[in-house]
């Protein structure tokens, strides 16, 4: 007795909104027994992961910090996967926004004026947006896979940072680690919410969610992009231009995570060094599906997302989990969420024992 | 004593979800005889051959084969007890020849199987050479074959699915011929078309279905058409309308010796592809399906596009527009709908609302660049009610939509667009008889408002019900221009593979 899946006469917002839900209560149970047979107590596991993050405000405050880059990139590739362009190097690009928006700093180190944090954030912008130019161009002109393209460029984005660091960029007076020098003040974003190290970028990042709201769901530059994501013969059928769609949807994520990569430097990190990205380049990528690719659903995800970072360093920490772990709880989360909006459009069907009715 | 009949079906049911394609069906065929199943596209006649050729199991019903009870399980089932099919979609490997096609399904040295396709063709009138690659051979060829391949397996029951609706006028004779030999060899046939004229011609008994249900059991050669018809749809046929000769206008689409080779190499060329469209007429492109139609309905519509250098290659209302893109030339007054509704003409997933964006956007459905959800709904709305389009409202999916509806509803956009120049292909592809008819007199309908109307079709007796000029195209050549009044069926067929005009 094998259940057949029948397509719905229409998609179902219910299960739409059921689903990253279904995914997280899959992967919570799927990961217990993953716990368990790793000898760990789930309930402080999950206690650490999930819960903890949210309860006092010093933690919460850290939550917040880690949402606005995952909040930014993470709309800002959901506008390319609905047009089915895979940017799969939101890393690279936010590593060269951060590679961008310290050059600032580290060739005007003594330059003071309240200028220096917003024309940083305009060069990381600018920095993300050009490293996305590459695959965009090869892919409108030669029809090379964007995924893997953007993949390798950023591989080549992590180089660049090991080189300015190990050469040009490092700091005289750095005991020769691989880092710049410490930003000046006027370098760094102002504090949002006083006592934590929560800054305005955050506001950027929700305002980037209502621009792409009003794009997606109003525009119809943004309709452009659903009907070429959903039937690109559609799409060609009305005119539509599939190399526009492919330029703006790789410029628009590149765009947003080298704003995010400038954000981390002019930040909460304050210099240029190896460590600035903790994998948000990829990390988005889950948060955009994880909301449905939808810039509502997405500021709820990107939230979950960063929470599951802080409560992983939690669980790390207090519960002794490995990093690796860390990683599968959320590519699971992933998983299962692929797996649960196939039941947005189809529903499941138990064949009725024949017999019966004859 | 009568022979017990080859094959028995008692109440066969079928349902995909909530639509049964298969209502408690009964038939019976009888040994050497063609039996037709008669019935509108979606009756359920396709259905039906499934659960015979044992490609889908039932939901009920049972299946009595030469006095035996059977359990149709799988093709290969069917096919040890003797059941051929011939699909509609041929199922042969074109980079293979015949010979190795047919060495797929059935087992021996090639050489005898090669005799035996020679021997077959003899007696049946079925003329192929095994050794040909299938990519040469022309479609009524390919169809041999495929008779040929179930043939091999000596069936007492060959299925034939539409077969002749791929074929010339003339080809459809031989195919005839072959079938009644078939017949006085002891092959019992099922014939399944929706065309009157054929099956009074073939076949000596006929079940008619209507939406999943026998309508009717009869002999086909002792009713008339105007009988299999009631049965067929339910009511009287409506009567054909035949255009009436009007005056014609200027010339608003015009191409003057196209050729053009595509990048897809399975994708027919064009060669000197000339026509010339008035306003105020209808001029229809005729010809067998995989004949350049759809690289000729692209290069009109935009999306295919030559380079600036070659724009005056097609011209738009005096105007080179072969460099331009589709929405450039909708522009100018052109409106065109496509073969395929589903992906192409309509995005599936979308409601009817924003489906009507995808060309009709331009009549004041976006404010500053933003969607004008009133101005869209309303829009939507009438074109649901002035086209007849059966649907829940402009939420509904543009994918839950029967083909008929959505044809009506994209149809309804294009017009709503007033073109100058209105483009059609495959206007009535699986779309109930009365909706076809609302649909042709339509296009008749703006043709006297003074639209230059274009049409491909695959349906010979479409275009000759609303053309004034038809032209044949045949391997991406295409034919002068043929007055559609003064025409016989016979000589479009002769453009159609290809024979005529190689004397004159």
């Amino acid at each position: 007795m094998i259940p057949r899946l029948i397509r719905r006469d229409r998609a179902s917002l219910r299960m739409a909104v059921l689903a990253p839900l279904l995914a997280l209560a899959a992967a919570i149970l799927v990961n217990l027994v993953l716990f368990l047979a790793m000898g760990k107590d789930p309930a402080a596991v999950f206690y650490a992961l999930l819960l903890e993050p949210f309860l006092g405000w010093s933690s919460f405050s850290e939550v917040l910090l880690k949402t606005g880059p995952l909040l930014l990139i993470a709309q800002g590739l959901a506008i390319g996967f609905r047009a089915k362009v895979f940017n799969i190097g939101a890393e690279g690009q936010f590593i060269l926004g951060a590679i961008f928006a310290s050059a600032i700093p580290v060739y005007f180190p003594q330059a003071t004026g309240g200028w220096i944090w917003p024309a940083m954030l305009v060069m990381g912008a600018l920095g993300g947006a050009l490293w996305a130019v590459v695959p965009a161009f090869w892919r409108v002109r030669l029809n090379a896979n964007e995924i893997l393209v953007t993949l390798m460029m950023s591989l080549i984005a992590a180089q660049v940072l090991n080189y300015l660091l190990l050469g040009p960029w490092k700091d005289p007076q750095g005991f020769n680690f691989p880092q710049s020098v410490m930003f000046q003040y006027d370098a760094m974003i102002p504090i949002l919410l006083p006592g934590t190290r929560v800054n305005l970028s955050l506001l950027l990042a929700l305002l980037s969610a209502v621009l792409a709201w009003a794009y997606m769901q109003r525009s119809f530059g943004g309709y452009q992009f659903l009907v070429g994501g959903l039937a690109p013969k559609a799409a060609a059928y009305a005119g539509f231009s599939e190399s526009r769609a492919i330029w703006l949807s790789l410029l628009i994520g590149g765009f947003a995570a080298g704003l995010a990569g400038a954000a981390e430097v002019a930040g909460p990190i304050g210099q240029l060094q190896r460590g600035i990205s903790t994998g948000y380049g990829y990390a988005a990528i889950i948060v955009a599906y994880l909301g449905g690719l939808h810039p509502i659903g997405i500021v709820a995800s990107s939230l979950l997302m960063a929470a599951l970072y802080i409560g992983g360093d939690n669980a790390m920490v207090s519960a002794d989990l490995p990093v690796a772990a860390v990683r599968v709880f959320q590519g699971s989360l992933l998983v299962f969420y692929l797996a649960a909006i196939t039941f947005v459009r189809f529903r499941l069907v138990w064949p009725i024992r024949k017999g019966g009715a004859a | 004593m009568e022979p017990a009949p080859l094959l028995t079906l008692r109440g066969m049911t079928k349902a995909y979800g909530q639509v049964v394609a298969n209502d408690a069906i009964d038939l019976t065929v009888g040994q050497n005889s063609i039996h037709a199943i008669l019935g509108e596209n979606g009756a359920g006649k396709s259905t039906l051959m499934k659960l015979i050729y044992g490609v889908e199991t039932p939901d009920a019903g049972e299946v009595v084969w030469q006095g035996n009870p059977v359990q149709l399980t799988s093709p290969a089932e069917a096919r040890r007890l003797g059941i051929g099919m011939v699909f509609q979609h041929f199922s042969l490997f074109e980079t293979l020849t015949v010979v190795e096609n047919i060495a797929l399904i059935v087992a021996g040295p090639k050489a005898a199987l090669a005799a035996r396709i020679r021997e077959l063709g003899q007696d049946f009138g079925l003329d192929v050479d095994p050794f040909a690659h299938v990519h040469s051979l022309s479609v009524g060829e390919r169809q041999r074959v495929e008779i040929i391949r179930c043939l091999m397996t000596e069936p007492k029951l060959l299925i034939l699915d539409e077969p002749t609706s791929v074929l010339p006028p003339q080809a459809v004779g031989l195919l005839f011929d072959t079938l009644r030999r078939l017949r006085d060899r002891g092959v019992s046939i099922l014939f399944i078309s929706h065309k009157l004229d054929e099956i009074q011609a073939l076949c000596d008994c006929a079940t008619i279905l209507r939406g999943g249900r026998v309508t009717g059991r009869v002999d086909p050669r002792a009713h008339d058409a105007h009988d299999l018809a009631r049965m067929m749809i339910g009511r009287d046929m409506p009567p054909p309308m035949q255009a009436e000769p009007h005056p014609v206008g200027e010339v608003r689409l015009e191409l003057a010796a196209l050729d053009h080779a595509p990048d897809d190499p399975f994708a027919v060329g064009l060669s000197a592809v000339s026509l010339r469209l008035h306003a105020g007429e209808i001029l229809g492109i005729a010809g067998i399906s995989g004949n350049g139609q759809a690289e000729l309905a692209k290069l009109l519509s935009g999306e295919t596009r030559l380079s600036a250098a070659r724009c005056d290659e097609v011209r738009l209302m005096g105007q080179g527009v072969a460099h331009l893109d589709p929405a450039a030339r909708r522009a100018l007054g052109f409106a065109f709908v496509p073969e395929e509704r589903l992906g192409r003409g309509a995005v599936p997933e979308m409601t009817l609302a924003d489906n009507s964006l995808l060309t009709a956007h331009p009549l004041g459905l976006l404010k500053r660049g933003f969607i004008d959800r009133r101005r869209e709904a309303e829009f939507t709305a009438a074109c649901i009610r002035d086209f007849d389009v059966r649907t829940s409202g402009p939420d509904a999916e543009a994918g839950a939509l029967s083909g008929g509806n959505l044809q009506k509803f994209i149809m309804g956009r294009e017009i709503s667009l007033r073109p100058k120049v209105l483009f059609v292909a495959q206007p009535t592809w699986g779309v109930d008889i009365g909706a076809a008819t609302a649909i042709r007199q339509r296009l008749v309908q703006m043709r006297n408002e003074g639209v230059a109307v274009l049409v491909i079709s695959e349906e010979l007796e479409e275009l000759f019900e609303i053309c004034d000029r038809i032209q044949v195209i045949h391997k991406g050549h295409l034919s002068p221009s043929l007055d559609a009044r003064n025409t016989r069926a016979e000589e479009i067929g002769r453009w159609m593979i290809g024979a005529a005009g190689v004397a004159a």
